[in-house]
């Protein structure tokens, strides 16, 4: 319906209000009766045995109410945190999950592990008394590094004596070794993916409290997926049944992944609640834990050869790739360099052979698990990468390079899993050099030399599985849960709608997109939607929000739902005005009946279904309440080309991205202006990525140098230019939206699009990320002496 | 952050007494510094002595420029006299931090701070400038006397800064790309007595190079800074920035400040 809040509208976010008058209700600030206050003691190495705890002084300090250690934990038979990703060897081994207590038990495995918890009246007696708990640590020999950590002598868990997870491979490594036999070129290179943190606005934070009547818990937390929190507190941790347990997650302020996983903090708050007499326990990260604790991103290290034949097309690719872990396996760590990853390292193009082989390795730092794009932004640099370099290589212009190694017929099976259903890869590649000016670019390129400057163009020709997840692949791929979604349409006596989503938004704008497909559908003013999520004694069930599911996966169990609605309003329609239902038609909020002028607006069918006097409710069920669960048939593939101008100065080494331009597949759309919002934000961690963010722990000590803003550079609106935005449409054909992700892709194509911009402008074949000034600096050292 | 008494004296004097007082005070200006000292605990004052009631801001431009120490960066940077006698100093302001930052923390605070990446200290020290405080007048040169260590005294407050007027200077800063401090500032300024250029961020404390200053003697323009340099032995390495990309960027800042000097 076309009411202008209907689906292809740019409607303003109906959320931000709220949160731009600093009235959104986020977990810290909620505050409960009785509540007392957690602080974590971490370690303060990366790798020591806990010899000893001693809390005696710590206990007698103003304020404390109660002091637990692993293992007071361990006593009351508390499960771990798990991975919930299985993933075996090539060699049919499964990998090897060490233990991860929600208080460290005989061992500690990075700076900022979880030892021990005080809890107390204030936050500053918990944190003065978290001070003066004495731990005597063992300290052992630490890696931070993961090229180094295969084999290393600091042996981080007992079941990986190599310190090796899995050694995983998928693709045909024979017919990949006989395509590169044949090849004409074989191009090589070396790759980091740099490790990034995650940095959501607001830090984690949680309230635990347990009700000693009722024998009731409730977690209040910053989760992107509460169900699922409960499900793990639950079934893995055993805390208690779950309908004995509550989540809530109310207004959460970003988490770019870093909040799917359970934390220990959290479970360890809720659970302690109960040790201190049911009282509340309220922890909320500070921004040193933050970067210390919270899930790291990326951090793998990759070589990769691509062949090509006479013709110039690619016949074999093969990666190596070693992921870091970090000391533990968090909770979907496990699938991000391998099925999120190497799945996609057929790119936009007809490879025949691939083959990839990933090493997952434990090191002495933070936990790494998914953030934004998760191991889907690690492929795209690997894969337009080689590919730039490769066209380089064979001196072809890499447009066209591109371009003849596409894949043009669909649907497309990839010999990585992956069959692509959609998609006209060309057509983004011809907008996106428009767009660019591609043709432009030497004569400013010339103009930037006048200057003593360095320009670059570089290409990133993405394309991501979102959508996640069909349940039976990703369960035939090891996948603990699986990844439907689930929608509640309740359609009130006076015609408004409560939509229940188990899709969660912390950021995307739900509460606005959601309702406007509603508004379209039930052609209802969409301030008659409201949009419910976050709550597991509201949402019976849900997967939550990641992998850019939302809308794919997510709003398609609420159309469902809504068909579901139409269809009984029709049956209470027709009982009322006395027709059959199949003479019920339901157009721009009304419904009439076929060949008479009878008919009833929206809200008329709503009461009237709760009245119930009008129709026999015998033959028709009053009320007007429907659900659906929704599993997709595929993985959705957004895909696009991305271009990326820099210009270097020539006496400092200071990258600036002077032009970037972003084409863009994402099937239909419902709000155009939350798209390119996420599209910006996308782009700009990218940017981040490539030119700012890298997180850096050093060798010797093994602490984390990057430890706060002071060290840790983000990505600054000054940063970066107004980006030039563009979008195809194919339509995506497994939902009947047609609607593809649009949540990650920013973040996925641009790090490879600016470094190949980078090293473009300096004409070598890598610079590694972060390119800062000092790095770029001392790669255009060989310029600088030629021009002398 | 510990808990601390807390002071807001009228006078100068009553600063002085009341610090003098307690063994652990701090005075506190903008507290753009000293509250996150505080909050990292990195600092745990006993006393707080805020000067903030003291009415000690102000700019007054004779033959001299004279700021008193509680005038906020965001002051000086639109201060139109400032602009007028010393373009580089408003510059200069105009680039520390963020707004919020500018509109709270004050050039006395900085200077006596004395951050080895702050802007302020290469101001003093490239014009030549006259720290006043409550007992004495301290010239630039005496004043910074190493990394966060100033000849200040015990309860010494400092009062204003007064900067002599050059024929003209300019200020370069290449900021650290996460802190937004400099990296590497050079502060260059062509005075009576001759060219002077103070380095900022780059070493332990704010310095003046003597290389710089004699390739400027030949005339003050960029042009006499080529092939001219700092050693890279001693200066800071880092993270963000090794010993020699510093030395470096101190000619490239250099000539930037010298040809922006107004
Ligand atoms: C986010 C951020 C970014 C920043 N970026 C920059 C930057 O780019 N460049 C830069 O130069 N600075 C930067 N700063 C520091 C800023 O300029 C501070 O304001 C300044 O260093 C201290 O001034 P203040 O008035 O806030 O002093 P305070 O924090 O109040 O005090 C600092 C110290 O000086 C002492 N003190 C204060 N006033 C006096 C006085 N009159 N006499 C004697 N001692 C005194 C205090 O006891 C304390 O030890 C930044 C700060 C922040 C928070």
């Amino acid at each position: 319906m076309d009411n202008g809040t209907g689906i292809g509208a740019r409607v303003k976010r109906k959320e931000d209000h709220r949160f731009l008058t600093g009235k959104g209700n986020y977990t810290d600030d909620i505050n409960l009766p009785k509540q007392t206050y957690a602080y974590f003691v971490r370690s303060p190495h990366a790798h020591a045995t806990i010899n000893k705890i001693g809390t005696s002084k710590a206990r007698n300090m103003p304020g404390v109410v109660g002091i637990f250690t692993g293992e007071d934990v361990a006593a009351t038979k508390l499960g771990g945190l798990i991975c919930g990703w299985m993933i075996h060897s090539k060699d049919g081994s499964p990998m090897k999950a060490g233990p991860h207590p929600i208080l460290a038990l005989g061992k500690v495995r990075y700076v900022g592990d979880h030892v021990a918890v005080v809890i107390a009246e204030t936050r500053e007696q918990a944190k003065a008394a978290a001070a003066a708990v004495e731990v005597d640590y063992g300290v052992l020999p630490h890696v931070v590094d993961v090229a180094d950590a295969m084999g290393h002598k600091a042996q981080i868990h007992d079941v990986a004596p190599d310190n090796r997870v899995y050694n995983w491979s998928i693709g045909d490594e024979a017919a990949t070794d006989a395509a590169f036999k044949r090849a004409k070129h074989i191009t090589k290179i070396d790759l980091v993916n740099n490790r990034l943190i995650p940095n959501a606005m607001e830090p984690r934070a949680a309230i635990g409290c347990y009700d000693t009547g009722a024998e009731h818990y409730t977690l209040y937390t910053t989760s992107q997926n509460p169900h699922v929190a409960r499900l793990v507190i639950s079934a893995f941790h055993g805390l208690a049944p779950e309908h004995k347990l509550r989540v809530i997650a109310p207004d959460v302020g970003g988490g770019f992944g870093s909040k799917i996983f359970i934390y220990a903090e959290e479970v360890v708050c809720v659970w302690a609640s109960r040790f201190v007499g049911g009282r509340p326990v309220k922890w909320t990260a500070e921004r040193t834990e933050s970067f210390l604790a919270d899930a790291h991103g990326r951090d793998h290290v990759t070589h990769a050869e691509m062949a090509t034949d006479a013709d110039g097309k690619i016949i074999g690719f093969k990666v190596h790739t070693k992921a870091a872990m970090g000391a533990y396996l968090s909770t979907f760590s496990s699938c991000v360099p391998t099925y999120l990853y190497a799945t996609l390292l057929s790119g936009q193009y007809n490879i025949p052979n691939i083959y990839a082989e990933v090493d997952a390795l434990y090191t002495n730092t933070a936990p790494v698990d998914a953030y934004r794009g998760a191991g889907r932004p690690e492929a795209t640099y690997v894969v337009e990468r080689i590919v730039e370099t490769a066209a380089r290589e064979l001196k072809m212009d890499p447009a066209e390079f591109r371009r003849k190694n596409f894949v043009t017929q669909f649907p497309h099976q990839t010999p990585v899993i992956m069959c692509y259903d959609a998609g006209d890869y060309a057509a983004t590649l011809d907008k996106a050099l428009e767009i660019a000016d591609v043709k432009g670019f030497a004569a400013r390129k010339a103009a930037s030399a006048a200057k003593g400057n360095y320009r670059g163009l570089g290409y990133s020709a993405y394309i991501e599985a979102c959508g996640i997840a069909p349940s039976a692949a990703v369960g035939s791929l090891g996948a603990g849960v699986g990844l439907w979604e689930s929608a509640e349409v309740r359609v009130n006596p006076v015609g408004t709608v409560e939509i229940l989503t188990g899709s969660h938004s912390h950021g995307q704008g739900h509460e606005t997109t959601f309702a406007q497909l509603v508004s379209d559908r039930l052609g209802i003013d969409i301030n008659n939607v409201s949009i419910v999520h976050g709550d597991t004694d509201k949402v019976q069930f849900g997967m939550g929000t990641y992998g850019s599911r939302s809308g794919a996966v997510g709003m398609t169990a609420i159309s469902k739902a809504l068909d579901k609605i139409e269809a009984k309003a029709k049956r209470i329609a027709a009982a009322v005005m006395e027709s059959s239902p199949d003479d019920v038609e339901f157009k721009n909020g009304t419904f009439t009946v076929k060949g008479t002028d009878k008919k009833m607006a929206f809200g008329e069918v709503a009461l009237s279904a709760y009245v119930a006097h009008k129709f026999n409710s015998a033959q028709v069920e009053p009320g007007l309440k429907e659900s659906a669960f929704h599993d997709p048939s595929n993985f959705v593939f957004p895909a696009g080309v991305h271009i990326a101008e820099v210009e270097i100065d020539g006496d400092t080494g200071v990258t600036t991205v002077v032009n970037y331009t972003a084409v863009d597949d994402f099937g239909n759309v419902i709000n155009p202006m939350i798209v390119e919002g996420q599209v910006h934000g996308g782009i700009t961690q990218g940017i981040g990525q490539a030119l700012a963010e890298g997180a850096v722990y050093d060798k010797e000590s093994g602490q984390l140098l990057t430890g706060s803003y002071m060290d840790y550079q983000m990505p600054r609106a000054a940063d970066v230019p107004s980006y030039k935005l563009g979008f195809t449409c194919t339509p995506c054909p497994s939902n009947p939206l047609g609607m593809k992700g649009c949540g990650e892709a920013g973040a996925i194509a641009s790090p490879a699009a600016v470094m190949n911009a980078v090293t473009d402008a300096l004409g070598v074949v890598d610079v590694p990320m972060p390119a800062t000034p000092h790095v770029v600096w001392k790669y255009m050292q060989h310029l600088k002496k030629a021009a002398e | 952050m510990e808990n601390f008494n807390y002071y807001r004296p009228a006078s100068v004097d009553d600063a002085v007494k009341a610090a003098k007082a307690k063994p652990d005070a701090k005075y506190m200006s903008g507290g753009m510094t000293l509250i996150p000292t505080m909050k990292q605990g990195l600092a745990s004052p006993s006393d707080i002595i805020d000067l903030g009631a003291l009415k000690n801001s102000g700019i007054a431009v004779g033959a001299t420029v004279v700021i008193k120490a509680g005038t906020t960066h965001a002051e000086v940077a639109s201060s139109a006299d400032v602009k007028k006698a010393i373009p580089a100093l408003a510059a200069l302001a105009g680039g520390i931090g963020d707004p919020h930052v500018r509109h709270k923390g004050t050039i006395g605070g900085s200077v006596a701070n004395n951050d080895p990446a702050a802007d302020y200290p290469s101001a003093c020290l490239g014009l030549g400038a006259t720290i006043h405080t409550n007992a004495r007048k301290i010239k630039a040169e005496d004043f910074f006397t190493g990394m966060f260590s100033t000849a200040l005294e015990d309860g010494e407050v400092i009062t204003a800064i007064e900067f002599p007027i050059p024929k003209k200077a300019g200020y370069a800063k290449f900021p650290n790309p996460a802190s937004r401090y400099a990296m590497v500032g050079v502060f260059a300024a062509d005075t009576a007595e001759g060219p002077r250029v103070a380095v900022t961020g780059a070493g332990a404390g704010v310095f003046r190079a003597s290389a710089l200053e004699s390739a400027l003697g030949k005339g003050f323009a960029a042009g006499s800074l080529t092939g001219a340099a700092v050693p890279a032995k001693g200066l800071n390495s880092d993270l963000h920035a090794s010993a020699e990309y510093r030395a470096h960027l101190i000619t490239v800042m250099a000539k930037r400040a010298v040809d922006a000097a107004k």
